[in-house]
């Protein structure tokens, strides 16, 4: 085993439960198990802690980081550099290590050697082949259990408790006793390495405390499954993309656990893998039509392909939902990374004048809420909803309060029974608009009565559903269609406001809500004083208006390159298009708080088009 | 003194067949869907359906109107292009107590739908799947569909340079169950098919050919009234009998294939001068290639195997259908959510 070079101690300010680790790895490495257990034990240590898998199109081979942010103050956003940094990726390494700020601490397999070593970052080496020698790890498991070693270093180097790692391996690994006590070794060997050998020289340690009592640990995705579950989803029809693989597999992994008749073992839902998206999307009409609560996962190319009968669900008035799990797009684009780019896209879904319900969740309990008002909205308003969430939403771990189980029964909306058709003389109109809510009554197909069928189609009828092209019957449909949309406003999700009193406001709307949160005391600490608004839902609600109206200023924040929220703001809102400012960025990353404070300070001292002179 | 109007015959299930009409058809006069129609509605009455327990499904085109011409007192929903198939599987998932009856054209099946077609059928859906097989887009005002002929010209469009589907050999290797095929002129064997593919307990496909006297009637069609007329070979005489009725075998029984269904029913297949036997996949794969050759419209059922388990019971599927279940079966308890959240603290 090689010795490091003794260094003497730099004093240094000693910072405790506030920095980020970058682990960079092999992807296909395994290396997941590795950086959940350091999540997990941080986590378990009572330190509030965000992870963010930062990884490439591809199976194996390419390179991967894994970014931890611990923070004692509970910020969860990404930040633009990390301090710790775990260099195992050859490939990454020069550059990896030129990114690593003054004063920071780098952790590499000794076997691996830097072009440019750094005198202002602390650098330890680790004897990876020497410990996995020692501990006899059969070669085809090597590559995997050496991140095992990172794991020990950052627990003693940082303060991470062995007692937490070895809890979090016995739950994650629970019966298995042999693959437990063979990643502990390592851990513990590297752990007893680094106490005999390295000399601390960089100033960050953990401290256990108690922020994270009775918080969950979760990813958005798992978050709207098990809402979806909690809903009464019945049918889910989807096919693979990422990143909304694994909402779909959420699904496939507790709804077996969740949702079996009791007395008859039989399954109360049907989970089908189809062909493609067009499939998936047709399957819920057909379901969501015969009375089912049906769903899908997909994201940016599967909503494109959804499309068509997208706009034929909304204009048949068939409930349904859809997960959009955005990724930077179009088509291919970067598939494996975050954007919320399809707002205007998901918004607008078909051809035709369609104007779709598009729910905005911004944190995992939001996702599991969502997972099953998204059904009730469906049904009530009879209408396609889409729930526009984001890859770093969904799949990364997020802490979040445990999800409140759904406060109200489920809401079926207007379906008459045959006896309500026998009382209604044996006849009934399907689309027609009795309380001004533009949603008319429904029937499923089975109602033993006569009249209560109809023929749902999506050429223009009547609102008794009877063939039409009649140009007054258009219209009469396309309006309360309007009004149906306008009544989407007042039982959508509100918007959360933050603040109150200031002149300036920021709006955003899904997972940039935690950079919002860490800006908006940035901005505050420079002397910048903003409230808040995250948008939950389209159409926007009678709140959001209000807020834009009592800011001179509104700023809005969001992960695209075109500024999509800011556009329906300024369309929805045309007399106050002035005041809106857009910070719309997407480099396919989350956006930090320093870029977020940074860029809205930027968009309020800008000139705005119409003061630029001619 | 006028004699008192004759009450109308009622069917086991107290209905008369004016409760099986459709909506005026608004297809060309002499369309051979209208015949399929009467065919279906005959069916549904012979066998007794309730009406509000069918689902009638379609795609688009002239074939995807029909549903409106039958059983207004089903529901019904008219799709989008060549994509009935996954909202008929959605809808089977939901409400599985139903007979689905869809209907489609060739384009609609053929062409934009012949990948839904096919994982319908891989699927085991159980539906009436029918096909009304004309060779041409109608409602587009006459271009091949993918059962067109081979070295057939139409006007606007030219001459068709690539072989046709055949849609019930595509049906057979992606696994259907029962395969038939027929000509819309042939009202007793349609009829006779039809009430054997209701009865049938998984997907059922009926690929009938159905002159299109518009687009498609030229004598060169092999989609024409004149060549189904003259080339249409039997395979049986079919004879559907529901398990109600009494069985009269009025020939010679070492002449008669007998197949019970799963709710009793039976159809009797009477074979007409032909060995063939409707249990042997590849002897009606071999079958179907034949005819192509010989210019034959080989009709009747063609493939029939009652194995395969259907969509919902692959998927264990509880007997009430989804849509219809309660509250508490498909929505867990409180404690059941906390002891979930209890594994990710």
């Amino acid at each position: 085993m090689t010795q490091p070079a003794p260094r003497p101690a730099a004093p240094v300010r000693p910072v405790v439960n506030d920095f980020t680790i970058n682990v960079a790895t092999v992807n296909g490495s395994g290396s997941q198990t590795s950086n959940a257990t350091l999540v997990d034990a941080l986590f378990h240590m009572g330190i509030p802690v965000n992870a963010k898998n930062i990884f490439p199109s591809n199976i194996k081979g390419l390179p991967t980081w894994y970014s931890i942010r611990v923070s004692g103050d509970g910020y969860t956003a990404r930040r633009d550099h990390a301090e710790v940094l775990v260099a195992f990726n050859a490939k990454t390494l020069d550059q990896d290590l030129r990114e690593l700020p003054t004063g920071g601490v780098m952790f590499y397999p000794d076997h691996l050697k830097p072009s440019a070593p750094r005198d202002d970052v602390s650098m330890y080496p680790l004897p990876v082949n020497a410990i996995m020698k020692e501990q006899n790890v059969d070669a085809k498991f090597r590559d995997r259990m050496m991140n095992m070693v990172y794991v020990g270093a950052l627990a003693q180097v940082l303060g991470i408790e062995m007692d937490a790692i070895l809890d979090y391996l016995n739950r994650n690994f629970a019966g298995k006793a042999k693959v437990v006590a063979s990643n502990y070794d390592i851990a513990r060997a590297a752990f007893e390495w680094c106490a005999a050998n390295v000399v601390k020289t960089d100033p960050y340690s953990v401290q256990r405390m108690n922020a994270t009592t009775g918080k969950i640990l979760i990813d958005g995705n798992t978050a709207g499954a098990l809402g979806a579950i909690y809903g009464g989803c019945t049918v889910v029809a989807w096919y693979p993309i990422t990143p909304a693989t694994s909402l779909a597999e959420g699904l496939i992994e507790w709804m077996p656990k969740l949702r079996r008749d009791p007395h008859s073992g039989a399954n109360t839902f049907a989970i089908v893998q189809s062909e493609d998206e067009l499939a998936a999307i047709g399957m819920l009409v057909g379901a969501g039509w015969a009375g089912a609560r049906a769903m899908t996962s997909t994201s940016g190319p599967g909503i494109s392909l959804m499309a068509e009968f997208a706009g034929y669900a909304y204009f048949t008035e068939i409930p349904l939902v859809v997960w959009n799990i955005q990724r930077m797009g179009p088509s291919t684009g970067l598939p494996t990374r975050v954007s919320q780019g399809d707002l205007l896209s998901t918004y607008y879904l078909s051809h035709g004048d369609t104007k779709h319900v598009v729910l905005l969740p911004g944190t995992p309990a939001e996702c599991f809420e969502f997972g099953w008002r998204a059904f009730d909205l469906a049904e009530a308003l009879q209408t396609p909803v889409f729930v526009n969430s984001d890859l770093d939403l969904g799949m990364n771990i997020w802490m979040s309060e445990p999800f409140a189980y759904p406060d109200r029964p489920i809401h079926r909306g207007k379906v008459l029974r045959a006896e309500d058709i026998v009382a209604l003389g044996g006849s009934f109109a399907r689309y027609r608009d009795e309380d001004g809510t533009g949603v008319g009554p429904r029937t499923l197909p089975g109602t033993d009565a006569l009249g209560g069928a109809y023929f749902t189609r999506g050429t223009g009828h009547t609102d008794a559903a009877t063939y039409s092209e009649h140009p007054e019957e258009w219209l009469k449909n396309l309006r309360r269609l309007d009004r149906k949309h306008e009544h989407a406003r007042s039982v959508v999700p509100a918007p959360v406001i933050s603040g109150g009193g200031a002149r300036t406001g920021l709006i955003n709307m899904g997972s940039t809500e935690p950079g919002i949160v860490e800006a908006r005391a940035l901005l505050d600490r420079a002397g910048l004083r903003t409230d808040a608004l995250r948008v939950r839902a389209l159409p926007f609600c009678q709140d959001v208006r209000a807020f834009i109206e009592e800011h001179e200023e509104v700023v809005v924040v969001e992960m695209n390159q075109q500024g999509q929220l800011a556009i329906l703001l300024r369309t929805e809102y045309p007399e106050f298009a002035t005041r809106i400012h857009s910070v719309a960025h997407c480099d396919g990353l989350p956006l930090s708080a320093a870029f977020i404070a940074a860029r809205v300070q930027d968009a309020l001292t800008a000139p705005q088009p119409e003061e630029v002179p001619a | 003194m006028t004699a008192p109007a004759r009450p109308p015959a009622l069917n086991s299930a107290g209905l008369s067949k004016t409760d099986y009409k459709g909506l005026p058809s608004t297809l060309c006069p002499g369309c051979g869907h209208d015949s399929i129609s009467s065919r279906i509605i005959d069916a549904a009455f012979q066998l007794g359906l309730r009406p509000h327990s069918v689902m009638k499904l379609s795609g688009i085109g002239c074939s995807s109107k029909s549903p409106a011409y039958f059983l207004n007192a089903a529901h019904g929903i008219n799709t989008v292009h060549g994509r009935m198939p996954s909202v008929a599987t959605g809808a089977m998932l939901a409400q599985r107590w139903h007979t689905a009856i869809g209907v489609s054209g060739d384009g609609d099946t053929g062409s934009i739908g012949i990948g839904q077609f096919k994982h319908l059928v891989r699927r085991n859906v159980p539906m009436v799947y029918i096909i009304e097989n004309n060779g041409v887009y109608g409602l587009t005002k006459g271009q091949f569909s993918a059962t067109a002929d081979e070295g057939q010209h139409l006007k606007y469009i030219g001459t068709n340079e690539l072989p046709p589907l055949d849609l019930c050999a595509e049906a057979i290797i992606a696994g259907a169950g029962f395969v038939a095929r027929s000509f819309a002129g042939d009202a007793k064997q349609v009829t006779e098919l039809l009430k054997a593919a209701i009865a049938f307990r998984g997907m059922a496909v009926l690929d009938i050919v159905s002159p299109c006297v518009t687009f498609n009637n030229h004598d060169d069609s092999t989609k024409s009234y004149a060549y189904g007329k003259e080339h249409e070979v039997p395979l049986h005489d079919i004879t559907f009998i529901p398990d109600y009725a009494e069985i009269m075998v009025d020939y010679d029984p070492g002449d008669v294939i007998s197949v019970q269904l799963h709710d009793g029913a039976t159809v009797q297949l009477r074979k007409l001068g032909r060995d063939y036997d409707p249990a042997s996949r590849l002897g009606a794969l071999a079958l179907l290639e034949n005819s192509k050759h010989t210019g034959e419209l080989v009709t009747g059922l063609l493939y029939l195997d009652q194995r395969r388990p259907t969509l919902p019971e692959a998927l264990h599927l509880p007997e009430l259908p989804l849509a219809l279940l309660p509250e508490d079966l498909i929505r867990p308890s409180r404690e059941s959510l906390e002891g979930v959240m209890a594994g990710f603290a």
